[in-house]
């Protein structure tokens, strides 16, 4: 149930905004995040944006998991 | 991470070697279903196991919860508006698709904001939302009740239902009947919880934790990390998922939960009562307690007869120990919860779990 999907903001106003992935587009709250511009990836939950994604924190941490042998 | 990498890790994971037999713990329903559908599960050395645990909020929803909804509907002139997942879950004499069927209103949403527009576009109904979920969808309910006062909306209330899941893994730990090595995390709970929300498995209970996501890769390296802390016997918790997760969470989301909701005890299906681990409307939203405006007093819950979702959502059991399981239990007439939520253990097991003939 705690499924979220990746998705780009296109446009905000104010509270809410317009998301878009692979030509889906949808109407999202974005009263949950701070400091959010159009072209952002964020994850959506029911309706609402619940994170931004950082992919350059992702690629550190694996190299930091590579390089304490973890993985 | 490319075909060629991901093969890599898929080999070592398949050839590690473990020094004992290793037990780790899936919290989330999403990573139940996802070792099995991704394959990784089928790449697990032999004294590696997988334990799904409590972690998908429709399986472990209670009867009573279900048959206090339903009674609303029958005696007042309601909508009841959920998410779609709810709607096979049995009740003890019901379910809300078989209500449906001989005409009841009840609407399915995507979001709680779904279910506030619709109150504000059908002013002479009253809607009742099923606010069912953990920590991933609890900021949204909270939000959307939050709109509902700041609007002076008549017409909309939320029946609560939402459940918190440290707690949950807190009195897992405590019951002591299950032996968990080590837990993956759930990632999207952790988007809000934040790595903080789960310090306690590693610091009070010396359990090695990893946080990861739900792709192929995440499942593959989160495991792996996890054996690496278990074998070197190092209670920490690692952070895989780094790209939405962070030390501290949505401390946005936080708010606006700790504002709508305060804690209280709350029933797991299966698992009993926990302390702190459901929420109530705080005092100034509480006008939006359905419990409040529909009084209803449903006769006594009834379990179904031989399940063992009980026991399942424990890890006390597989679902291939249950006697319903694939015969009088089956995704088109589930007996219990944890076959009718995709997300549940039962439905996984069926759907993906190789059986020799």
């Amino acid at each position: 149930m705690c499924l979220a999907v990746p998705m780009q903001v296109t446009e905000i106003n104010g509270e809410m905004g317009k998301v878009e992935i692979g030509g889906v587009c949808r109407e999202v709250g974005l009263m949950l995040l701070e400091d959010i511009r159009i072209g952002d990836w964020v994850i959506v939950h029911a309706g609402i944006a619940i994170s931004k994604i950082n992919d350059q924190e992702a690629e550190e941490t694996l190299k930091l998991f590579k390089e304490g042998g973890m993985i | 991470m490319d075909k060629k990498e991901l093969q890599t890790y898929a080999d070592k994971l398949k050839n590690l070697e473990l020094e004992r037999p290793i037990r780790i713990m899936e919290v989330c329903g999403t990573h139940t279903t996802q070792f099995f559908y991704t394959g990784v599960k089928d790449l697990f050395p032999e004294k590696l196991s997988l334990i799904d645990g409590p972690g998908c909020p429709v399986c472990v929803t209670p009867n009573r919860y279900l048959d206090r909804a339903i009674e609303i509907a029958r005696t007042h002139e309601v909508w009841l508006v959920t998410f779609g997942d709810m709607m096979r879950v049995p009740s003890s004499y019901s379910s809300l698709q078989k209500e449906k069927a001989v005409g009841v209103p009840i609407h399915i949403v995507y979001s709680p904001l779904d279910a506030l527009t619709l109150a504000q576009e059908n002013p002479e109904k009253q809607v009742v939302f099923l606010s069912v979920g953990f920590e991933t969808t609890i900021p949204t309910e909270a939000v959307a009740v939050k709109k509902a006062r700041q609007e002076k909306l008549k017409n909309f209330s939320i029946l609560t239902g939402n459940k918190l899941t440290p707690p949950a893994v807190r009195a897992l730990l405590d019951a002591g009947e299950v032996k968990i090595d080590g837990f993956i995390l759930p990632g999207h709970v952790s988007v809000i919880t934040g790595i903080k929300g789960w310090r306690f498995v590693a610091d009070k209970y010396k359990k090695p934790c990893v946080i990861t996501g739900f792709e192929t890769q995440n499942l593959l390296i989160g495991t792996m990390a996890l054996i690496h802390l278990i074998q070197n016997g190092n209670p920490e918790i690692i952070n895989e998922y780094s790209q939405v997760v962070t030390e501290s969470g949505n401390e946005k989301a936080q708010e606006v939960m700790a504002e709508v909701f305060e804690s209280t005890e709350a029933k797991w299906r299966g698992i009993g009562t926990i302390p702190e681990s459901g929420l109530c409307l705080k005092e100034p939203f509480q006008e939006f307690d359905a419990n409040l405006r529909f009084p209803v007093n449903p006769p006594e819950e009834v379990e179904p007869r031989g399940c063992r979702c009980g026991e399942i959502l424990r890890g006390l059991v597989t679902p291939l120990d249950c006697p319903l399981f694939g015969k009088k239990c089956l995704p088109e007439t589930p007996v219990g919860a944890c076959m009718v939520s995709s997300e549940g253990a039962c439905a996984a097991y069926f759907r993906y779990q190789k059986v020799s003939p």
